[in-house]
């Protein structure tokens, strides 16, 4: 064998290495993002229901309205794992039947405290729509860098399992001037 | 008596609430009061006169399904105006602590409140969240009633207090004359079945192993079923060569129903548990059909320990086929039952529930005090 053949080789096994590492190191960083994602949506749905919550104890709302916010806020709090989506998504619709009454926000005018309130409900459910956004979009990041042969092969991402798209209704009222959703909707239109 | 009651549910939609207070309401109004029932109800549906629309129910989600229901400021004062201008003496709410009408009534009206719970629902941590809401309302009632006592320890873990037991009523005109359906019950025989064929609760699987005992004795016994429920599913379940005198209806309308009842020689109530009433087996009462009924304790009370119906051990095919086996052999023996199950179900005839609700109105307004609404 030539000095010149083992250089190559050498030269061969160190630019895999190279690449397998920094293969191995997009995937880490991918998971890292996935969990900061999942972990910012878990924070958003549990400060919706908790925000859902406060509204429904209040005593702002008719007691019809409260009750439906406080079990359906309940109800998406306390959900196990595999009906955790069913639940917020029904949060989701109980909160805009509650937002959607006509007249809504007038009624409520002059409550204490009631602006405040119903602002955090707003921002908390806009918080919701774009931390899950955000969330499976580092999910299909992450399910296409793993399905390549590279990382398949060698089991790069270890034993991390598959990670899962977060489905839920969490469509507000979309309040685009030509009728197209947008990306800033409200509980009201 | 000027009386105001609540539905909380669509008027038009088939359910065991709206056809309580259309009986309620018609009962009362034939023992000479003055009654205005106020419904969700969609703007095109034909109401009876005595009811004043509340406006269209919203479907939402609640404790784990989708329900109609109307909720909010805008309901409220509708419910409002129709109290104002009711000058009830008396107002009787609906399930009170379903988020829709009943509730809202509580909360817009003084005076005195009669409420009755029908469903059972245990009670939920997350109502403490709505609790500054709900008290405000629901302290207000000055008399409870459960339809059954599964209803009765919802009532006393919500609200509490005790409520008075007034079971739910079977309008016995309505069930009493009826002609069979065409061919039925027929020269071999016929048992029958009403209910939700795909509830386990409601028993059928029970009774088609009965039917498979008694099928193969009996070469011209025929089964008619009706409820709703995947008839092909059931179907599947039968045994082949007793598969074409299994007969599936499905869902029937209100006049068909009747018309089974008197379409088969023995009924079956095989029901294996929670039942709190067993409307069915009452309105077969008042059919006069000759009954086989599981030996749950709701149903051993209405028929009397046994005296208006067979009872069988719950959940055993081979008791059931050999109790309507002993009937169909026994035309006297069937009717003797039928008639003490006409006789039985007398006291839960609506114009008697409904003077037990009256009882209950005259005690909360004694005090002499009208219904109001508040400031």
């Amino acid at each position: 064998m030539t000095m010149t053949s083992v250089i190559i080789i050498v030269g061969i096994a160190l630019l895999l290495g190279v690449y397998i590492s920094w293969r191995a190191g997009r995937l880490d960083r991918l998971h890292a993002r996935l969990e900061a994602t999942r972990a910012a949506l878990d924070v958003a749905l549990l400060r919706r229901s908790s925000v859902a919550l406060e509204l429904a104890s209040t005593g702002l709302l008719d007691p019809a309205t409260s009750l439906l916010l406080a079990s359906a806020a309940h109800d998406a709090r306390t959900a196990a794992d595999d009906a955790r989506e069913l639940r917020e998504s029904d949060l989701t619709r109980a909160l805009r039947a509650a937002f959607g009454q006509p007249e809504f926000r007038a009624s409520l005018a002059g409550g204490h405290g009631a602006e405040e309130l119903l602002a955090e409900v707003e921002t908390a459910s806009h918080q919701v729509f774009l931390a899950r956004k955000f969330h499976n979009d580092a999910v299909a990041a992450t399910l296409l860098a793993r399905r390549r042969w590279l990382a398949r092969l060698l089991r790069l991402s270890g034993g991390a399992p598959l990670p899962g798209f977060f489905e839920i209704d969490d469509s507000l009222v979309a309040a685009g001037p030509d009728g197209q959703g947008t990306d800033m909707p409200h509980l009201t239109g | 008596m000027r009386v105001g009651i609540v539905c909380p549910y669509t008027w038009a939609v088939p359910g065991g609430v709206q056809e309580h207070i259309r009986n309620l309401a018609e009962a009362l109004i034939d023992l000479g009061h003055q009654v205005s029932v106020i419904s969700p109800a969609d703007d095109d549906t034909p109401l009876p006169g005595y009811v004043v629309p509340a406006g269209r129910a919203v479907p939402v989600p609640y404790n784990g399904s989708v329900g109609r229901l109307a909720f909010g400021f805008l309901s409220a004062s509708r419910v409002r105006r129709w109290v104002k201008d009711g000058q009830f003496d008396v107002l009787h709410v609906h399930e009170p602590i379903v988020p829709s009408l009943g509730l809202l009534a509580c909360w817009v009206s003084s005076g005195p409140i009669v409420a009755t719970v029908h469903t059972a629902n245990p009670r939920s941590r997350w109502m403490l969240a709505a609790r500054p809401a709900l008290q405000s309302a629901l302290e207000k009632i000055s008399a409870r009633i459960a339809v059954s006592e599964a209803a009765r320890t919802t009532q006393v873990e919500h609200l509490g207090g005790d409520a008075v037991l007034i079971p739910n009523g079977v309008s016995v005109r309505r069930y009493e004359k009826a002609d069979p359906l065409p061919g039925w019950p027929g020269a071999g025989g016929a048992l029958g079945f009403l209910g939700r064929m795909d509830e386990s609760r409601k028993g059928l699987a029970v009774l088609l192993a009965a039917f498979e005992i008694l099928g193969a004795q009996r070469a011209g016994l025929r089964l008619l079923v009706a409820g709703p429920g995947d008839t092909e599913e059931v179907l599947d379940k039968v045994s082949a060569p007793l598969r074409d005198r299994v007969v599936l209806l499905g869902q029937v309308s209100e006049a068909d129903k009747v018309r089974v009842y008197h379409s088969v020689d023995v009924f079956c109530a095989p029901n294996t548990g929670g039942e709190s009433f067993g409307i069915v087996l009452a309105e077969a009462m008042a059919a006069g059909a000759p009954i086989v009924a599981s030996d749950l304790d709701a149903f051993r009370m209405v028929l009397r320990g046994g005296q208006a119906g067979e009872l069988f051990a719950i959940g055993d095919a081979a008791e059931l086929a050999m109790a309507a086996s002993r009937l169909l052999d026994d035309p006297q023996r069937r009717a003797e039952l039928s008639k003490a199950a006409t006789a039985a179900v007398k006291v839960y005839d609506w114009p008697v529930i409904a003077r037990d609700v009256v009882a209950v109105y005259q005690t909360v307004t004694l005090g002499g005090i009208k219904v109001g609404v508040v400031a």
